[in-house]
């Protein structure tokens, strides 16, 4: 390590300031950070600091996505081997997969990668460590049959307009990698929904059986999956967002390390909870409903991207509310509004998306209030002449 | 009603390296120095010139803009030099100490005394540095009046000097000073002592005493403030430290001002671990001898707080601890991999360190990692126990947004409350620097 450690000090010098390649220094910091972790003291305030950095953070992430990457690489295999022959094997499902899945992460690290560090010379800063989750957040959230060049755009227009444009990593308002799937969605619709998109290679199959649960839902159709189906996720779907069971260990991760907001999981739950008991409710109360009203509430959080998307992309902290009661606020709506949109809009079969980008940009507004509130109890203090002389636990 | 505080949010740092509760009387030193960068916001005015002979208590400079406000010698010998930084600013004024001290007589003065009597003997013999106005952080102005005046007789910050250790046989010196500070405002006087702990302070008079439970920051004297009389929008409190409150009483009984510092030498690079009985301003030399400050981080006052000095330098004017932690100037191979690195403790999950709640742990100086944009929310909260938004307050001071700032809380927090929040920020942002700064701004706009 030492031998390495040398190398790379030599290797630094044309980087160093005033030197030829100091421009460049952000490429190369971001690559001997990532190595090692700089020698930098402290210079000011505190003499010692925490262990943790935005690094170990970002790392944390992706270790809670890699079991549910994993398991979706042999979904899609799977989903598409079942149809031309008779019995899958684990591997060749797996393999499958894997062909198709690890292309679609590689260009997506490769152009948003690529943008990042170009931003990093340009403005002279050093490359923030946000895309790291981002780059494999938006493959995962796409359909399998994606074309790699309408994924590469996506990319752009995320890191472009929804990330750059606003200053960067921690500027963003909306979440980059569901801009990405917004863009694609509204740009390439036929390639984002239907019947063909969500099983590989589903173009040189003579019939295909590739519906989303709530695909079918929305056409009223009667559904052949079981609730443990759903659960497991082997359903057909965007990339990653089948598997309840490994989403959900992937948020128990989260919350364990404190990385992913436990307030904003559990709200969301609860909202979609109660959206799913309201249209579960109509019956008795003499409306008819439709198969997606009466769609069990405990189904609802099981199928499509929800629990993806509340696990992995509700809690991005920069895009969601910042203050802990508006974490509540913020989650319930956006477990409320997805089911809502998912029963009430047929063209948009999934809401997650629409939800959580609509609370992305309503975050700050509830930040505002909450802390309004704070506001007005130091006004009121100050009013009132209050001297609380008493304990007051925070 | 009671008038305990209970601490709920924060965090407590076990660190290796705490001093023995023995005391020694440090040799004395050849040079003592006053810092003016210790006093924030004075402008410093010489009245003597090097080479000038004083006693101790003798004026050494007044502050440019308040004249009242005037600084003296800890110790009597001659001036020997006024040190100077850049921009020809006072950085130490150094004197050379006699062999014994001789002290200019003041007289003595009962505590109760008229109020301006007693100001302008505090004001005259350099005690009036002592105390601190909130908000701001700054000196107190000896026009203003303030709502109240707190004394935190207790410490919780890491590797702190025991309050208690440090008073024991100065008690009648504090209770006079406490005497006199109950003079100085139409108040309370508010001692804070830890719950469980402070048997000597239970009999104390003229005082509202508090008992305080919980992590640090608890014993932060903004964090009572907060609890017991927060600082609306154009109110003064004025805060005390405890040996400097003896120091004051010490003036009143005696006549004389005796600068007496205990010090705590802590840290786990420090070889002889115990307190010193020293005068403020000491040569450090003196209490650890010479180190290799390329190693090791000599900082006079705790690690979250304290100020970087070098070898041979001198002992800030406040702090009660000197802290000698190894310097972090090394790389650390993939520091970024999660659950690796634990004996480095951290309030992030991100380390397994929360699973030793008992350890204690050597710290360095390294930053682990490099500063970045805010992006985590949440961990600030978790070690600020005041009805403050941290994160939307710093971002407000560094918008400079000064109805923001006033909205938010600036008033009553100072850096050393955001010393925790700097220390867990993720993003590695120079937090107190930071409030410092945004209240800097607020004396010039607000005043």
């Amino acid at each position: 390590m030492e031998w390495i450690r040398q190398k790379l000090d030599k290797f630094k010098k044309p980087f160093a300031k005033g030197e030829k390649l100091e421009k460049y220094s952000p490429a190369y910091n971001a690559i001997d950070t990532f190595l090692f972790t700089p020698n930098h003291t402290t210079r000011k305030g505190a003499h010692i600091r925490d262990a943790v950095d935005l690094k170990r953070v970002m790392i944390t992430v992706v270790l809670a996505l890699l079991p549910v990457l994993l398991f979706s690489m042999w979904n899609t295999g799977y989903q598409y081997l079942k149809q031309v022959q008779p019995e899958v094997d684990f591997w060749e499902a797996f393999g499958h997969g894997a062909m198709e899945i690890l292309p679609m992460i590689v260009v997506s690290y490769a152009v948003g990668l690529g943008i990042e560090f170009a931003f990093a010379i340009f403005r002279g800063h050093d490359v923030n460590e946000g895309y790291l989750v981002t780059g494999l957040l938006i493959p995962m959230i796409m359909p399998v049959g994606l074309p790699l060049w309408m994924l590469a755009i996506s990319v752009v227009f995320a890191v472009i307009i929804g990330k750059e444009a606003f200053g960067g990593t921690g500027m963003n308002i909306l979440n980059p990698a569901l801009t990405a799937r917004a863009f694609a969605f509204f740009a390439y619709p036929t390639y984002m929904s239907g019947n063909g998109v969500w099983v590989m290679n589903a173009s040189d199959l003579d019939a295909v059986s590739g519906e989303t649960i709530l695909g079918s839902l929305a056409a009223g159709q009667e559904i052949s999956y079981e609730t443990m189906d759903m659960f497991m996720g082997v359903i057909p779907g965007s990339v990653s967002e089948t598997s309840a069971a490994l989403i959900i260990l992937g948020a128990l991760f989260l919350i364990l390390t404190k990385v992913g907001s436990w307030r904003i999981i559990l709200s969301s739950l609860i909202g979609a909870v109660v959206m799913g008991l309201i249209f579960n409710a109509l019956p008795a109360l003499g409306v008819e409903g439709n198969m997606l009203t009466n769609f069990p509430w405990y189904n609802h959080l099981l199928v499509g991207g929800l629990m993806f998307g509340i696990v992995y992309m509700a809690t991005d902290p920069v895009s969601a509310s910042q203050t802990t009661k508006g974490k509540w606020i913020y989650g319930f709506l956006i477990g409320f509004l997805s089911v809502m949109i998912r029963v009430f809009n047929p063209a948009y079969p999934e809401g997650v998306m629409l939800a959580i980008l609509l609370m992305n940009v309503f975050a700050p507004t509830i930040d505002h209030y909450v802390i309004s509130a704070n506001i007005k109890r130091r006004v009121k203090r100050k009013k009132e002449g209050i001297n609380p002389q008493v304990k007051t636990v925070v | 009603m009671s008038n305990d505080i209970r601490i709920k949010r924060g965090l407590t740092l076990r660190l290796k390296g705490e001093a023995e509760k023995t005391v020694v009387d440090a040799p004395r030193s050849k040079t003592y120095a006053i810092k003016p960068p210790d006093f924030h916001a004075v402008m410093p005015k010489m009245v003597l010139k090097e080479g000038a002979k004083v006693q101790a208590g003798d004026e050494l400079f007044f502050s440019k803009y308040t004249p009242e406000i005037r600084f003296t010698s800890p110790v009597s010998g001659t001036l020997l030099e006024i040190k100077r930084g850049e921009k020809r600013r006072i950085m130490e004024v150094i004197v050379e100490a006699d062999a014994n001290d001789s002290f200019r007589e003041f007289g003595k003065l009962d505590p109760s005394s008229d109020v301006e009597v007693l100001k302008e003997r505090l004001l005259e013999s350099g005690c009036w540095a002592f105390i601190n106005q909130r908000p701001y952080d700054i000196i107190a102005d000896p026009k203003d009046t303030p709502k109240a005046i707190f004394v935190s007789a207790m410490n919780t910050a890491p590797l702190s000097a025991d309050v208690e250790f440090i008073l024991q046989d100065k008690m009648d010196a504090f209770q006079a000073g406490i005497n006199a500070l109950s003079n100085l405002t139409p108040g309370k006087v508010h001692v804070s002592i830890a719950k469980g702990k402070g048997e000597a302070f239970k009999g104390l008079k003229n005082a509202e005493i508090h008992q305080v439970s919980g992590p640090h920051p608890a014993a932060n004297v903004g964090v009572q403030i907060h609890k017991v009389d927060p600082i609306n929008m154009g109110e003064f409190v004025w805060t005390v430290k405890p040996e400097d409150v003896a120091i004051i009483g010490e003036l009143l009984l005696t006549g004389k001002y005796n600068a007496q510092r205990t010090v705590a030498v802590t840290g786990s690079e420090a070889k002889d671990r115990k307190y010193f009985r020293t005068k403020i301003g000491a040569n450090v030399s003196d209490l650890i001898g010479k180190v290799d400050d390329d190693q090791v981080r000599i900082i006079s006052g705790d690690v979250l707080t304290g100020t970087k000095i070098g070898n041979g330098q001198y002992l800030g004017f406040f702090p009660n601890e000197l802290t000698l932690i190894p310097e972090g100037n090394k790389y650390r191979v993939f520091g970024w991999m999660p659950f690796t690195y634990n004996n480095i403790p951290s309030n992030s999950r991100t380390s397994l360190s929360w699973l030793f709640p008992k350890k204690k742990y050597e710290v360095n100086t390294n930053l682990h990692g490099e500063e970045r944009a805010f992006v985590v929310t949440g961990e600030m909260e978790e070690v600020m126990p005041m009805d403050i938004y941290p994160m939307q307050l710093v971002k407000a001071c560094m918008a400079a947004d000064i109805e923001k700032m006033e909205n938010l809380g600036i008033y009553e927090v100072a850096p050393e409350d955001f010393a925790l929040v700097e220390y867990v920020n993720t993003s590695k942002i120079e937090i107190q620097e930071i409030i410092r700064l945004g209240l800097d701004l607020m004396i010039t706009e607000v005043g």
